[in-house]
């Protein structure tokens, strides 16, 4: 089944700091939404709502929903929620202690998985699913954290897709690495489109013009627009989209 | 005019860069001086027997400290299973759970144990265990040294879990891991060079305990064969020996001061050794 998000009312704050207010939008079943938007808007906390990692910070709050195909993910187990939506951290994160293949293995492992055939057979599909199989087939034993950048932060999208979830959250995925990686890492979002949905935080606008299907514009913790993504970059609505993506301000 | 101040800074700089080299050098000098000492008078006195016999009743010569070289491990065996787990887990909440007022409470408390004297420690432990067993025992030894220890683990292993970035647990948090098994099997993985760094440290303090051990392990001068009997060690070997009036008795408790110091010196290096695997993997 395909499974879309819908996002009702959400606001978030941290202490006494509003930095979401009232973002309603839905986010398609098989699509990739982009949020595009200046720096501190509250992109990553919109993205953090939508698996439940926003209420893991000390002082966080939330008020609205998040409907995961219908269901309230505030009433599921948070556990679950993030079995089903997956997320792509801005710095490449994998587990320090861990090799490469026990990083892709990790979530399945955690999950239950036992069987070392299984495992394997799971390591070397998202591993190829992340365009990374080829280059790290002959040392799957090294250390996650001796690849280089942009291999790490593939190495963390083979591991997020390896327990096969329904949505995959990207927060700024390219952000740290070069435009070689980032070419890999946009054709690989065409590629996992075809099994996911993908929500992506970028503050690249290009990159949101490539890859993306929906554009939402966020300024100041509120969205201003949110469109198909040819429409917003072409014909805003708001004269505030239009002077952001002029490079007008921001 | 310019030129003078310039010399002037020059002659300055060298003042204090000297300065800070005498203080430097002052620090290593006591060490040196007691390690230099110890291997002059001690190692006359090691021999093979000294790690292999028991010590022999006054007026025999010869003889050694097998039995207080195997009491200190045993000891330290004792003390580990009481220390470090209380120490390790105790760590472990610290750092996850610990922003909050227990957090503070037991920070604090432990501050405080790390600043006790040790002998206080090992009243404590007579109190608690010498006393209701109403003998001198290995145990009573253990759990006075397990006490000393846990400060030391505690506030180690807090800071080396808490080193382990935020990012992280996030990463195991997204991949719907509980909680609980993000922290033991990717959290604390990740910081096990570091607290193992910290458990050896405690160990080699806790290896050249003295006081504590006066009146709970008490001392042997035979093999020990149970945990609740009286046990050898070489503090207190040392200690008995070197206040003893016999000459030969003060040659041994020289031999037991270096195999001692050896002990500690091989646990520090061990530390070093692993925390050098760390700076590589932490990167």
């Amino acid at each position: 089944m395909l499974t879309g998000l819908a996002v009702e009312k959400l606001g978030a704050c941290f202490g006494q700091k509003q930095v979401l207010n009232g973002i309603s939008m839905t986010i398609g079943p098989n699509l990739v939404t982009a949020i595009i938007g200046p720096s501190g808007c509250g992109k990553s906390t919109l993205i953090r709502c939508l698996n439940r990692l926003h209420e893991t910070v000390p002082g966080a709050r939330q008020s609205g929903r998040v409907l995961l195909d219908g269901q309230d993910i505030s009433q599921m187990d948070p556990v679950q929620v993030r079995r089903t939506i997956g997320m792509v951290f801005q710095k490449p994160n994998p587990f320090p202690s861990m090799s490469i293949y026990d990083n892709v293995a990790a979530g399945l492992r955690l999950n239950g998985v036992r069987k070392r055939h299984r495992l394997d057979e799971y390591v070397e599909k998202s591993l190829r699913m992340g365009a990374l199989w080829e280059e790290v087939a002959d040392r799957l034993d090294k250390p996650g954290i001796s690849l280089s950048g942009g291999q790490q932060q593939r190495l963390c999208i083979a591991r997020a897709i390896a327990i096969e979830p329904k949505v995959l959250l990207m927060d700024e995925p390219c952000s740290a690495l070069d435009p070689v990686s980032t070419g890999k890492i946009e054709e690989l979002i065409q590629e996992l489109k075809k099994a996911l949905t993908i929500v992506i935080v970028t503050h690249n606008m290009q990159q949101a013009a490539r890859v993306s299907d929906y554009t939402g514009f966020l300024l100041l913790g509120e969205l201003i627009e949110f469109d198909e993504t040819p429409k917003l970059f072409t014909n805003p609505r708001d004269k505030r989209t239009e002077d952001y993506i002029t490079g007008r301000f921001g | 005019m310019t030129f003078d101040r310039y010399r002037r800074r020059k002659r300055v700089n060298v003042l204090v860069s000297a300065l800070a080299f005498l203080c430097a050098a002052i620090t290593i000098i006591p060490l040196l001086m007691i390690l230099g000492h110890l291997l002059a008078q001690g190692a006359k006195a090691v021999n093979l027997d000294f790690f292999t016999q028991l010590p022999k009743p006054v007026g025999e010569v010869g003889g050694g400290m097998a039995n207080a070289i195997v009491g200190t491990l045993i000891l330290i065996g004792l003390a580990c299973l009481v220390g470090l787990p209380i120490g390790i887990i105790g760590g472990i909440y610290l750092a996850e759970f610990g922003n909050n007022k227990t957090g503070w409470l037991v920070r604090f408390m432990s501050d405080v144990l790390n600043g006790t004297p040790s002998i206080v420690i090992g009243i404590f432990a007579y109190t608690v265990v010498v006393l209701p067993m109403k003998r001198f025992s290995a145990l009573a030894g253990g759990f006075a040294l397990g006490i000393i220890m846990i400060p030391t683990v505690i506030r180690a292993t807090e800071e080396l879990v808490k080193l382990v970035p935020t990012s992280v647990r996030e990463a195991g948090l997204a991949l719907g891991i509980p909680q609980w098994r993000v922290i033991l099997r990717i959290v604390v993985p990740s910081a096990k060079a570091g607290i193992v760094t910290g458990v050896l440290l405690a160990v080699a303090r806790i290896g050249g305990e003295t006081a504590p051990l006066l009146f709970t392990a008490f001392g042997n001068q035979f093999w020990q064969r149970r945990l609740d009997q009286p046990i050898a060690s070489l503090p207190v070997q040392i200690f008995t020996y070197a206040i003893s009036p016999f000459e030969d008795w003060h040659r041994q408790a020289w031999a037991g001061a270096l195999v001692l110091v050896a002990m500690i010196l091989i646990t520090s290096v061990l530390t070093r050794v692993v925390t050098k695997g760390q700076d590589r993997s932490m990167r």
